[in-house]
């Protein structure tokens, strides 16, 4: 019986034993899993080989060649073009940020603060640009875009293209819901009562959403409009879809590079990318910090 | 008196009423002209005949659901979903153990374990994917590796496969996983472990009792956030995969951009749609008899 007991001991030992290296290996195993593959896009982006991944010593030439266009053939022609894409992401993802913050707030306001019968149909709507494949998405402007602009040049003779602004109108769609659920989240988390005292205490509804409501779920406006933009920055596919000729972004240029030819001008691009996103990160986080102290 | 009580509640509801519309009008005008209507354009759009250089004649027609038929694309379809499962439950086994780890570290612990997870998160798909190719091809890091070590004589085919689409996928959508894992571990009650080995438990059976049934809605969360944008996936596949590696969202885009089959390519989407929905209609069916049980 002594025996059978201490075998059976021995036994959950060894799953506890098995279970701890499993959760210690996994977890570094998944870490180097996922930063691995970008240290090496940054490492190689200095590597004077062109061709393999031999290490033959460090450059910085690739860089020179996405700003001045030295070296590589085609560099030149990538230069001008590299500026203009990112000049475009910028735009598209400024102007949506600013359009899809406002409106996706002002809808979270409305279902966390309003009772009406129409809200799950509202909520699902705001839902479905979230879970359906961004490529329905971005085929289903193409084919919106194309049959009005018919329409348009049947009516008016104005022939209307894709471009830049059509690719701003996608972003802000599909930005409007992922803005809604950020800020919806901070209004959940406020307490009612502080806009009631300021009612109470005389405040108009435009003044206690101003001096109440407003400063209190800002942190939350303010990652919503992160996050925007993080994504309009980062969006590929429906920008594919709706952008035409000659409104390429950043993401647009990058597919085209890695398209045409691996050279390691596009690591350095995306380390650079990668720089800009760290960047974003360290910003928000410090944005946090910074409300949680106020 | 008591008439103009009335008015002024009267009144104030009617301000009210129009307060809720000034919020939600922005939102849903936009959602409907840019996201609704297209999705209605796109589902017009598969019952109508192919025009000659894209585009479509108007002419119904149900030809286009009948190609659906092809054997063809049910090798395209069954990949899609076969891929997006594997996906998935791969993105389970390595993101499970991951968040249990950070979940069970001491607070000050968790909150840099969990921004090492979500930093890959914030930057660009395809600089992520990218990375894959310079460690896969040929003169890529792997096979340098192995070669410079002797242990292979020619270069392994690694990249332009499944395997290579795999493992873009499950690095992609990793980070999908782990943060609703980890929302639901992160209020697990870490004292019912003890309790269970109080009660004689071994690890194994406690956690297949006690910690897999109470973070079940985290895995079903998580599953649904992989698999979903997977399946619809098209930048994975046509950037890390080759011919024989096709998914339903590299079909739609050589249906709008390549073959210029529009009608065709729409009923490659709405399929793609009613199949992402089926997961998350169950998922909202479920949670809400849940709801009513309790």
């Amino acid at each position: 019986m002594r025996n059978a007991l201490t075998l059976e001991r021995r036994w959950d030992l060894a799953i506890r034993f098995l279970g701890r290296v499993g959760l210690w290996g996994i977890t570094l195993a998944a870490l180097l899993f996922l930063y691995l593959p970008i240290a090496i896009l940054v490492i190689y982006s200095f590597n004077t080989s062109r061709l393999n991944a031999v290490w033959r010593g460090f450059t910085l030439d690739w860089y020179r060649s996405l700003f001045a266009g030295i070296g590589e053939s085609g560099a030149d022609v990538i230069t001008g073009q590299i500026w203009d894409a990112l000049f475009n992401s910028l735009w598209v993802g400024g102007i949506a940020t600013v359009v899809a913050t406002v409106f996706g707030t002002m809808v979270a306001l409305a279902l966390e603060r309003f009772k009406f019968r129409q809200k799950t149909a509202l909520e699902a709507l705001l839902f479905l640009p979230i879970i359906i494949p961004d490529i329905t998405m971005g085929i289903s402007l193409l084919v919106f875009f194309s049959l009005v602009f018919q329409l348009i040049q049947t009516v008016t003779g104005v022939r209307l293209v894709l471009g830049l602004p059509t690719v701003i109108i996608g972003h802000i769609a599909f930005n409007i819901s992922y803005v809604a659920v950020t800020v919806r989240s901070r209004i959940a988390e406020l307490d009612p009562a502080l806009e009631e005292a300021a009612q109470d205490l005389g405040a108009n509804e435009w003044r206690t959403f101003y001096r109440v409501t407003l400063p209190l779920i800002f942190p939350g406006i303010l990652s919503g409009a992160l996050l925007a933009f993080t994504l309009s920055l980062d969006d590929f596919v429906i920008t594919f879809f709706t952008a035409g000729v000659g409104s390429t972004t950043l993401p647009v240029f990058v597919y085209g590079m890695i398209k045409l030819s691996v050279t390691p001008a596009i690591n350095a691009i995306s380390t650079l990318m990668l720089m800009a996103s760290f960047l974003i990160v360290l910003a928000s986080l410090a944005l946090q910090r910074r409300s949680l102290q106020l | 008196m008591f008439n103009r009580i009335q008015t002024h509640l009267a009144t104030a509801t009617n301000r009210r009423r129009l307060n809720l519309a000034v919020l939600v009008i922005p939102a849903t005008v936009w959602l409907f002209f840019f996201f609704v209507l297209p999705l209605f354009m796109v589902l017009l759009y598969s019952v109508l005949e192919r025009g000659t250089y894209g585009g479509v004649e108007w002419q119904f027609t149900l030809s286009n659901y009948e190609r659906l038929f092809n054997p063809i694309y049910w090798g395209v379809l069954g990949r899609s979903l076969w891929l997006a499962l594997f996906t998935t439950v791969a993105c389970l086994l390595v993101g499970y153990p991951l968040a249990f780890f950070i979940a069970s570290r001491p607070p000050q612990w968790r909150n840099t374990l969990l921004l090492l997870v979500i930093i890959p998160f914030w930057t660009n798909f395809l600089v992520r994917i990218y990375a894959w190719i310079i460690i896969l091809r040929q003169e890529g890091v792997i096979n340098v590796l192995l070669s410079s070590l002797h242990l292979i004589n020619q270069p392994l085919d690694l990249l332009f496969n499944s395997f290579a689409v795999t493992v873009g996928l499950v690095y992609g959508y990793l980070p999908f996983m782990i943060l609703p894992l980890y929302a639901t571990l992160e209020r697990f009650d870490f004292a019912l472990l003890d309790a269970a080995q109080d009660l004689g438990a071994n690890d194994l059976k406690t956690f297949v009792r006690i910690v897999l049934p109470l973070t079940l809605r985290g895995i079903v969360a998580g599953s649904l956030l992989v698999f979903i944008p997977a399946v619809g996936e098209f930048i994975t596949p046509d950037i890390l995969g080759g011919a024989k590696t096709l998914m339903m969202g590299n079909l739609v885009q050589n249906q709008f951009l390549g073959a210029r089959h529009w009608p065709f390519g729409s009923v490659l989407s709405i399929v793609m749609i009613v199949i992402v929905l089926i997961p998350i209609l169950i998922y909202f069916r479920v949670a809400d008899e849940k709801l009513k049980a309790n």
